[in-house]
């Protein structure tokens, strides 16, 4: 018997005596005698606990991790500080072993917990109402656009070059099977949205424009301009942002983004080779009814003590079925959760000084840069923690070369643009020390 | 409880003919199934509404459930205050918790809706069930 | 004792991190950003101490079940116990400090768990190609979907429609409707089954698939399976399998044998990883030959390097997520399923299904059981017999609360009024199941005597029955300065 499995023979004898058959196989003869397996699947024996961390420690020692190099790579996944609280408390396991909060008197702590993160959503991004979670950025940003056109019914949705190309490809495969909707994208200028082809693309019938801010380049996309051209002819304005940047960036809400969505990884979650991460998804009140996912609202008891529900549910999948706004069920609910407690441990000033330090350490890092021959600015718009980097030899090589030396270099963009084959995108967290920054420019230096 | 001078649907939807127009809300008997209203959801005025289809939904906490209109029609009034107080709809049915009025297309349209004792015979049949 | 909100523990000047000072030179804010960029108000983020933060979250903590507090048998969900071991390998450096884009070669470890876990749980299916990248169930589904359009639309036939049985979970017609199909439901029979009549009459060439769960969500398992396979099969049709109740099947059949083409797994459920309060979870789908080459980009291969990602796949639906999956949480139900190796699988859907009926006959003796018969991994109680006494399905949940269990799935199935949906799994004693059928008797009792102690509860937590209908006309989903009073 494994060690999971309490029931003893003698239990089991006694439970089936109850139940009034002899064998355990006799509960299962519902199912056809035929269909049955009369052998043992073809799987791995069992491990012990110690076998098993043996091999699995072996396992991760395989992998280089980012306690051994030092990383410039960002692209969507960003190696930010995680506070010993968020591991701490997040690893509570009241919390990670409860699930979705459906008796709410059961679960006030986590739904309190939850109705904190949607609150420090909405105080950060400046937007009225945040959801409980999606799964992650670029679901995220489907689910924003599936949103946008359940409201206007419009026949186009313009996207920015300049958003993630893997959100790109999730939208397109989102969208190719779910809506008739054609995407249109708009080409970028100097490293951010042209606003002049935007403005030749977009009409009445669009839906909805979508950008990211900072953009994939990092650079800081014309927010305000945009939204006039939005919302002139009266498409919603969605944009995906970095959470961290708006400790120093104006946040969406200030520039009348209709809806706005986010990867909250950086908020405390680990990297883990991509997941899982956190789906940030805000918008106007006025979208309140059409918002995928679940919500927390407040209420009392009978005695008028404060405590906290899922509300709205009427447009889930649960009750509403195939008219549900969204078909998520199970979300992220316990990366929100480290999201919260990272959010009330940096708190007012201490995500600002965040968003300053990768500010600061990334234009300390990009002027050194530019300083070596051989590389210079792709672009020179205005950026934030990440910048891209034109270099006269081929990025695989200087990439291999950093590796060797335990640096993790920059995101190839010719992987995701042809025009810009030679260009690396840099990304400087406040993670990242001058020496460490010292120390790539010093090797950038000897390719070069 | 069912008024004698409204005509009724089998999906618990009331009306009330006036001159060509029609004014449509839920039962009392719907209400109770209902439990406590949270939401509704009324089409606009100058929106059309087609016999049998859905014009609008009525939510409680944790059910929803679709409006029919008795009647085809565009819609000439639209009864706003339910959207801040839905249990109008519970305390006075037939009165104050009225939700559109539409001018009548086609008057035969009428003649399907039952009147109060034949809805009253629906109603104990369905509280049988 | 209430907690308050972190935004009401928040005085200025108090801060819960230090953060290094400035190593690089500190330029000017608008030299280096346009002032129309920069942020003009405060972040309006709590000011608060470390040990405030702590003593907030592990108060907050403690007003909360969880599998490892209490007993909750929530229906449908398989709220199993979560092995720490795994909460510890998954933890390791060298998993979670790995970047998504960082050369493959340095991500050799991770990459294998991967592949391996693709193939075990192809040999538990019998599928023949897994994708681990849906986030999780519903994910799976609408992925699922996407590529049986994808397919159709490649074999140039025309199929909009999805069947979906009454007794399904509400992410199957959600799902469906979401990539465009029109949904048309089947009903159960009088044993909560499949009706083969409805069936037939509703199949035709028009239909894509069935979204079928099983065992089905009264916990019973289809008998007439292979005539619901055929019936598909026969006008085209693919059989999808909603894994989220597979803890009743391991090693017992494969889903492959049953005829089914498509299938999510719920690596949250079955395979032990925990439910964090909601997710993440991991939503899995393996497929039967024909539809592999739809699978989302990336796949995991492997050659005489090593292994890699392969985005080189000119039919695939392209990619559902950012990244590669929920690697965390994979990693924790490979290293369950290694744990439990091939010796110990058929005896977790043993024990699941023993605890489930054992249960299932002593309260059975007490409370309506609308589909009596042998159950798999869960059955439904209802409350709707003639001595309820206006206690409903709700009134049992809440005061289950106040004998320290986590109620089970109420109201679900719709199939059945007052639904209490119990599934107990195999990671609980017989103790605990005696115990939680005391509490059942117990209530059985109040209804007779007292049944306002029911309709009342909870009556010994933090907090009593909490005013749904107020947070759903108010509809404050927000903390705001302004009632601050600070």
């Amino acid at each position: 018997m494994t060690s999971y499995i309490p029931n003893t023979e003698e239990d089991q004898k006694e439970m089936l005596k109850e139940i009034g058959v002899k064998f355990i196989e006799e509960l299962f003869n519902s199912i056809p005698q035929n269909l049955r397996l009369k052998t043992d699947l073809n799987l791995p024996s069992s491990l012990s606990e110690m076998e098993l961390v043996n091999e699995l420690k072996g396992l991760s020692g395989k992998n280089a991790n980012l306690d051994e190099y030092v990383s410039f790579l960002g692209a969507g996944s960003y190696d930010h500080f995680i506070p010993a609280l968020v591991d701490h408390l997040s690893d509570r396991s009241e919390f990670y072993t409860s699930y979705t909060p459906y008796q709410a008197e059961a679960s006030q702590g986590f739904l309190q917990a939850t109705y904190e993160y949607q609150s420090l959503i909405c105080q950060l991004f400046r937007m009225d109402i945040c959801n409980a979670s999606l799964y992650e950025g670029a679901t995220a940003l489907a689910e924003a656009v599936i949103l946008a056109h359940s409201v206007n019914h419009g026949t186009k949705v313009l996207v920015a070059k300049t958003l993630h190309p893997e959100y790109r490809q999730v939208l397109t495969t989102y969208i190719k099977k779910t809506l008739d909707l054609s995407i249109i994208e708009i080409d970028y200028e100097n490293g951010v949205t042209d606003l002049t082809k935007l403005e030749e693309k977009i009409s009445k019938d669009a839906s909805c424009v979508v950008i990211q801010n900072p953009n994939f380049f990092g650079c800081l996309e014309k927010v305000n301009e945009i939204e006039e051209i939005t919302h002139q002819v009266g498409s919603l304005y969605i944009v995906s942002v970095d959470p961290i940047s708006l400790g120093l960036l104006i946040p969406p809400g200030d520039y009348n983004a209709d809806i706005a969505v986010g990867e909250g990884q950086a908020l405390g979650c680990k990297l883990n080779f991509g997941g899982p991460y956190l789906g940030i998804f805000t918008s106007k009140r006025k979208f309140l009814r059409k918002m995928p996912g679940r919500m927390v609202g407040e209420t009392t008891d009978k005695k008028g003590r404060r405590g906290f529900v899922l509300t709205l549910q009427t447009r889930e999948q649960h009750i509403r079925r195939e008219r549900a706004t969204s078909n998520i069920c199970t979300n992220q609910a316990l990366n929100a959760l480290r999201a919260a407690i990272y959010l009330s441990t940096l708190g007012e000033e201490g995500l600002a000084q965040v968003a300053n330090l990768c500010l600061q350490k990334s234009h300390y890092a990009a002027k050194r840069i530019y300083q070596i021959p051989g590389f210079e600015p792709t672009f020179t718009s205005p950026f934030f923690k990440e910048f891209a980097v034109r270099c006269s030899i081929s990025p695989h090589k200087i990439n291999k070369l950093l590796w060797n030396n335990k640096i993790l270099g920059g995101f190839d963009l010719g992987r995701s643009y042809p025009e810009l084959e030679n260009s690396l995108l840099f990304s400087v967290t406040e993670k990242r020390t001058r020496e460490e920054i010292d120390k790539l420019t010093l090797l950038l230096g000897d390719i070069a | 409880m069912y008024p004698e001078d409204l005509k009724y649907s089998e999906t618990h939807e009331w009306v009330r003919i006036d001159k060509g127009f029609a004014t449509v809300g839920i039962t009392d008997f719907a209400t109770k199934k209902l439990t406590d209203l949270v939401y509704v959801e009324l089409p606009s005025i100058g929106k059309r509404v087609t016999k049998g289809a859905s014009f609008g939904v009525v939510e409680s906490v944790k059910a929803v459930s679709d409006l029919y209109s008795p009647v085809s029609g565009i819609v000439v009034k639209v009864n706003e205050k339910l959207s801040k107080e839905p249990e109008i709809i519970t305390q006075d049915p037939y009165g104050k918790g009225w939700m559109i009025k539409v001018k009548i297309e086609d008057q035969t349209e009428l003649d399907t809706l039952m009147d109060s004792e034949e809805y009253k015979e629906l109603v104990k049949k369905e509280k049988k069930e | 004792m209430r907690e308050p909100l972190i935004f009401e523990k928040s005085r200025r000047g108090r801060r819960g991190c230090s953060l290094p000072e400035y190593d690089v030179d500190e330029e000017n804010l608008e030299k280096l950003i346009p002032k129309k960029y920069l942020r003009q108000s405060g972040l309006g983020l709590p000011q608060v101490s470390e040990p405030d933060v702590v003593r907030h979250f592990v108060r907050l903590s403690q007003q909360n079940m969880g599998v490892d507090t209490n007993f909750y048998p929530l229906g449908s969900c398989t709220m199993k116990y979560n092995p720490k071991v795994n909460e510890g390998i998954a933890n390791l450096p060298g998993f979670t400090r790995v970047h998504p884009y960082q050369p493959q070669v340095g991500v050799q470890g991770t990459l294998r768990v991967l592949y391996e876990m693709e193939k075990l749980l192809c040999e538990i299916s019998g599928m023949d190609s897994v994708s681990l990248q849906p986030a999780a169930g519903a994910h799976g589904e609408l992925t699922s979907l996407m590529m049986i359009k994808a397919y159709y639309e490649d074999k140039k036939e025309h199929r909009d429609t999805v069947l979906v049985p009454d007794s399904a979970h509400g992410t199957n017609p959600s799902s469906s409707h979401l990539c465009g199909f029109r949904v048309i439901e089947v009903k159960s029979n009088k044993d909560g089954e499949i009706d083969l009549n409805d069936l037939m009459g509703k199949m035709s060439k028009r239909v894509a698939a069935l979204m079928l769960t099983l065992p089905n969500t009264l916990g019973l398992f289809e008998r007439n399976i292979l005539e619901v396979s055929k019936i598909i099969h026969d006008k085209g049709g693919f059989l999808y399998l909603d894994g989220a109740n597979l803890n009743a099947l391991l090693g017992i059949v494969k889903p492959s044998d049953l005829g089914i083409d498509i299938m999510h797994f719920n690596l949250h459920k079955t395979f032990s990883t925990p439910h964090g309060g909601g997710g993440p979870g991991s939503g899995p789908v393996g497929v039967k030959g024909r539809l592999a080459v739809y699978l989302p980009v990336p796949t995991i291969k492997k050659d005489k390097k090593g292994y890699y990602l392969n985005y080189g796949r000119a039919k695939s639906i392209g990619k559902v997520r950012s990244f590669y999956g929920n690697i965390e949480v994979i990693i924790k139900a490979y290293c369950y399923l290694r744990s439990l190796g091939k010796e110990g699988l058929k005896k977790i859907s043993h024990n699941a299904v023993l605890n489930a009926n054992y249960l299932m006959k002593r309260l059975k003796k007490y409370f309506y059981l609308p589909y009596n018969q042998p159950c798999m991994h869960e059955f439904v109680l209802s409350a709707v017999d003639g001595k309820m006494k206006d206690v409903r399905a709700l009134d049992i949940a809440k005061r289950l609360l106040d004998f320290g269990f986590h109620p089970p799935t109420i109201y679900f199935p719709l199939i059945v009024k007052e639904a209490l949906m119990i599934e107990p799994t195999e990671t609980e004693s017989k103790e605990t199941l005696d115990a939680f059928v005391s509490s059942m008797i117990q209530i059985r009792k109040e209804i007779k005597e007292d049944p306002s102690v029911i309709r009342q509860a909870p009556h010994n937590l933090s907090i009593g029955r909490l005013d749904e209908v107020k947070a759903a006309k108010e509809l404050k989903l927000r903390w705001e300065e302004k009632e601050s009073g600070d």
